[in-house]
């Protein structure tokens, strides 16, 4: 199977669940663990190749610019963590289908589960640094849905917050880190960065690149001083922290550690920091794993000292040391999620999982009891169990480290470790299932259903199957060792036994077994000594980071940002002219290029016309209904310039849009209240005249400047008046490059259009449909109305105006490509003339005669712009290709047919639609229930029974 | 000529940015209509200033720079879209709050 397909089968598969959710629990697990299955098969499918020793490749060009290729291969190493990923995903699938109780949303959870397995094994297949680094960023993000899948828990968000930051936050380290490495090499191939080791050492970059990246590393494996948000993802379901936490997510810093080991290993650096943080790690996690009563707080430190003892190996640099490390991966994934899982049947069954109110559960647990104590004891390092073999590895490569010059520390730690170790397993043995039967249980506890135990099961088939014959996993790690080991170092000889007579690692491993023994015997003294003693409690200290944090970053956002809008204008008012002011005075300026053209007096009365309204809406912007006349003088004037300054397309656009916007704020006047009253001081006026006063100097200045120059490029303009015609089959350049050359952007834009419309809609029902509707129904009109509510002189000139207007609209659409006009400009006519029906005849006369609703009207004119476009797809051509033609049918004259005018019937259609439903949705607010909008579109009427009667 | 049109410019921008920053919804309505005004004729003269010459090709020989106009004519109609949604925005928080204040006193933890 392509390795694109194993990647992408579970994030495809991901929405499958959610689909399934309705059709019960079993098809939702189903099909989940058929998705998970199809990629394992697919992933087996290149066993024989991986065994051999190829490389499988696939390559897929993304963004080459950037160096960032979805480029994956399949190693060793790739293939058993994606293998883990893969295989125990199937394991805790099953598992979690009888988890998770009826309450919980399964398709959420299973789509959740699979975006994190598609993530994790995405980057155990990557074989671009950018591409893994994507995928680093999803299991973050997916693992933090997983453990706060629990939303209604407090500790659960928490937790899930924390991972995140805290992972997150070594993810933006290690991105800095691999950027590094890919500078440092010229290329961002995994594969080929991996071959240059001495390149990479040398380089002054080496240090700073390997900090971030180990940042990366330990921050997602737990390890210390990031060992801390671990433990609190455990508020996450069993399924999720027996997933995440033994096999897949921790492991992934260790994964990252493991392939760059070939090229960031070996040196003194290297060596120090890793050594120490795993030492320090496994120590630590074994000793509070010792002392904690939660079940899963005390597997998940004794994951946090299981992850620092494999980052202790990787860290020694050795071929031997690796190869324990891929040793122990492989054990602590099977017996630890085994453990997590009997961990949570216990929960589960008996209600609690504290440690001290449990015991005495093996006669009534029996088949728990034997999975639980073959993992754990497995974890101790018991002999004929898998665990043991790969501690004695570590114990051998450990006798033989020597850290900080002396050569007795890290043995002496790693027995401490280990000492520890088997002592809080003995402990999670003998304080839940040994000991007297208890009375007390929060519930009867009993073995769970074959669904529930049967996974732990087979990968505790798996601990004493390794246990007893590792010959049998041998090969394989051999071959993931090669892949981990690349060129720098030679694979090593030893084999895997369970004896290998009286050595060191035998020693050290009997006083582990032997001190932990004893630890349990001096458990309840010890207990004591270290209630009492005083910890430093990372959740608290956490926290203050995080308060300090956003109290620097409030004091330094609240100044500028404290949620007042006229603030942030003016704010960037002046930064704008700021910024402007510094290009003008350290720039060159060029000498004008261009001559002053005279003006004449109706130009100059013009000017002061729109001075003289803008200066008035200034001054008198207090009472409302006055600026909406002034604001719409000046539309006038600038409608005005643009018909003396050669657009008659704009001036015609301007003065239609200049209609319906008056008619819109009018509507809206109507709720508003008519004055604005006094508020700002003297002070505050005179503050923003002088921002506005300088920005419109800077406005004035940078047009007046260019005004006089001409274009530094030639511009494109030229293009377009050369090609209208012979290309676009128009002479009207604006039309043609509105429907023709930039006909895509048209598009967009009449999508915009009515997407605004729909928001207007939208915000009208959420209005109409909340406590604003009575407010709506209560409300007194503050302004006397007007006596005739449909006046029969407009009702008749409107009525009778309509077919006229709408001829000019289709007269306008028509010669739009050739003359001025076009869909935009027609479509406001149009829009204007339905208006004015409504505002005549009402608004239930003019509704009853409505055939098609408005967001129909959009939507058709968008849905015809579109398919215009797709249908020069047809004619292999790009997307909007427009052709035109010229016909002639008698008695008319010869004249044009474009595709272009079919899309230009998209654009009016869009633009009727969005501005009717706009003013509608306005009026709409306006209807008030007392007053019942008459039925009758004329006030008087000769003809109607009751003006008669009222009459007679 | 062009000092006419660079000066509209320049006082419609500062009518409509002092309206911006008043405290009311309604003159800032305004005031963003000011500005639409002033950002639109500022982006048609970009083409610079040509009387005389419209873009309709036909026997004339030189003709006023199209592209702007095909860009502003879309501006046009946009900001009727856009004002038509902040209009409404400003009517919903009116109703629905009885204020048209711009400023809202924020909330301490509004962040």
């Amino acid at each position: 199977m392509s390795l694109f397909l194993i990647v992408a089968l579970p994030f495809l598969g991901a929405l499958l669940p959610g689909l399934m959710n309705s059709a019960g629990r079993a098809a939702c697990a189903g099909v989940t663990f058929m998705v998970s299955l199809l990629a394992f098969i697919g992933l087996l499918t290149h066993l024989p190749a991986v065994m051999a020793g190829e490389l499988v490749t696939a390559r897929l060009d993304w963004i080459p610019l950037l160096g960032l290729n979805v480029t994956l291969m399949l190693d060793g190493l790739g293939f058993f963590f994606a293998m883990l990923i893969l295989g125990i995903g199937l394991l805790i699938i099953a598992y979690a289908r009888f988890y998770l109780s009826r309450e919980d949303n399964m398709g959420e959870f299973f789509t959740y589960l699979l975006l994190f397995q598609g993530a994790m094994v995405g980057i155990v297949l990557s074989d671009n640094v950018l591409l893994l680094l994507v995928f680093w960023e999803l299991t973050s993000l997916s693992s933090f849905l997983l453990i706060g899948y629990w939303k209604h828990l407090p500790e659960g968000r928490q937790g899930a917050r924390m991972a995140l930051t805290v992972t997150g936050m070594g993810g933006l380290a290690m991105i800095g880190g691999m950027l590094l490495l890919g500078q440092i090499v010229g290329s961002y191939d995994l594969s080929v960065i991996l071959q240059n080791r001495d390149m990479i050492q040398a380089s002054p970059m080496y240090l700073p690149a390997l900090i971030l990246i180990l940042l990366g590393c330990f921050t997602k494996s737990a390890q210390f001083p990031f060992h801390f948000w671990l433990p609190h993802a455990m508020s996450a379901p069993t399924p999720v922290s027996a997933y995440l936490h033994s096999a897949t997510m921790v492991k992934a810093g260790i994964f990252l550690m493991a392939r760059m080991w070939p090229v960031l290993s070996g040196t003194p650096e290297w060596f120090m920091i890793v050594t120490t943080a795993g030492l320090i790690t496994m120590v630590l996690g074994a000793v509070i794993a010792l002392f904690k009563h939660d079940l899963k707080s005390l597997l998940a430190f004794s994951t946090v000292s299981h992850l620092g003892l494999i980052t202790m190996l990787l860290g020694t640099g050795t071929a031997f040391g690796a190869m324990a490390a891929m040793f122990h991966i492989l054990n602590h994934a099977t017996f630890k999620a085994a453990l997590f899982m009997s961990a949570g049947i216990i929960d589960h069954k008996a209600h609690t999982r504290d440690i001290r109110r449990l015991g005495g559960l093996r006669h009534l647990m029996p088949v728990t009891f034997g999975i639980a104590t073959l993992a754990a004891l497995s974890m101790a390092g018991i002999p004929l169990l898998n665990g043991f073999l790969s501690k004695e590895m570590m114990l051998e490569e450990a006798a033989h480290t020597a850290l900080f010059g002396m050569p007795w520390l890290v043995p002496v730690m790693a027995t401490v470790g280990s000492l520890f170790s088997a002592a809080y397993c003995f402990r999670f043995i003998s304080h839940t299932f040994l000991g007297p039967q208890r009375t007390d249980y929060p519930a009867t506890p009993h073995d769970p259903p074959a669904g529930l135990w049967l996974p732990p099961a087979i990968l505790v088939v798996l601990v004493v199957a390794i246990g007893v014959a590792p010959f049998l996993a041998e090969p394989f790690i051999k071959v993931v060792t090669a892949s981990v080991l690349g060129d720098a170092a030679a694979l090593p000889t030893a084999h895997f036994k369970i004896w290998h007579g009286l050595t060191t690692a035998l020693y050290m491993s009997m006083i582990a077994v032997g001190g932990g023994l004893l630890m349990l015997l001096i458990y309840k003294p010890a207990l004591n000594i270290w209630d009492k003693a005083p910890r430093p409690e990372a959740k608290h200290i956490f926290d203050a980071v995080i308060a300090s944090a956003v109290s620097l970053a409030r004091r330094i956002i609240a100044p500028l940002h404290n949620g007042a809008f006229t603030r942030y204008a003016a704010i960037m008012t002046v930064t704008v002219v700021a910024v402007g002011y510094h290009a003008w005075a350290t720039g060159t300026v060029g000498a004008a290029t261009r001559s002053v053209q005279p003006a004449n007096l109706v130009q100059i009365a013009g000017w002061l016309m729109l001075v003289a309204a803008t200066c008035g809406l200034v001054v008198l912007h207090r009472n409302r209904l006055l600026s909406l006349i002034l604001i719409g003088i000046v539309g006038l004037v600038v409608s005005v310039g643009f018909v003396f300054f050669s657009a008659p397309d704009l001036a015609m656009t301007q003065l239609t849009v200049e209609v319906v916007t008056i008619i819109l704020l009018l509507l809206a006047l109507n709720f508003l209240p008519n004055h604005t009253p006094v508020e700002s001081s003297v002070l505050r006026r005179f503050r923003d005249g002088t921002v506005a006063v300088a920005a419109g100097l800077g406005a004035a200045a940078l047009s007046y400047h260019y005004l006089l120059r001409d274009t530094v490029a030639p511009s494109i303009s030229d293009f377009h008046l050369a090609n209208s015609y012979n290309g676009g089959g128009g002479t009207n350049v604006v039309n043609v490059i509105l429907v023709d050359f930039r006909g895509f952007d048209t598009y967009g834009e009449i999508i915009v259009l009515g997407i605004a419309a729909l928001i207007i809609y939208a915000l009208t029902e959420t209005l109409l449909d909340g406590p604003v509707r009575a407010r709506l129904l209560n409300r007194k009109p503050d302004q006397p109305r007007a006596g005739g509510m449909h006046p029969m002189m407009m009702v008749v000139v409107t009525r009778v105006i309509m077919p006229v207007v709408l001829m000019v609209g289709f007269y306008i659409f028509w010669r739009g490509h050739n003359v001025p006009g076009g869909g935009f400009i027609a479509g406001l006519v149009v829009s204007i003339a339905v208006v004015m029906q409504y505002m005549a005849s009402g608004f239930n006369w003019t509704s009853a005669r409505l055939r098609y609703p408005y967001h129909g009207v959009i939507g058709a004119g968008v849905l015809i712009a579109g398919l215009t476009g797709i249908g020069s797809w047809f004619f292999g051509k790009p997307f909007l290709t427009s052709d035109f033609t010229y016909v002639r049918i008698p008695p008319f004259e010869k004249f044009e047919l474009a595709t272009a005018a079919l899309f230009d019937l998209g654009v009016f259609l869009a633009v009727v639609g969005a501005v009717m439903l706009s003013l509608e949705s306005f009026s709409r607010l306006s209807r008030r229930a007392h007053v019942t909008d008459s039925d009758q579109p004329m006030d008087i009427d000769p003809s109607r029974d009751d003006t008669q009667k009222a009459e007679g | 000529m062009e000092i006419l049109v660079a000066s509209a410019i320049g006082i419609l921008t500062a009518g409509g940015l002092y309206l911006v920053l008043r405290l009311r919804t309604f003159p800032v309505i305004m005031g963003i209509s000011l500005l639409t005004y002033a950002v639109n004729v500022f982006l048609f003269a970009s083409g610079r200033l040509t009387v005389g010459a419209p873009p309709i090709l036909g026997d004339a020989t030189t003709y006023t720079d199209p592209l702007p106009q095909a860009l502003v004519l879309t501006a046009i109609v946009i900001s009727f879209g856009m004002t038509a949604v902040v209009v409404m925005i400003a009517l919903g928080a009116y109703l629905g709050g009885d204020d048209d204040r711009v400023d809202d006193p924020a909330p301490e933890d509004a962040l």
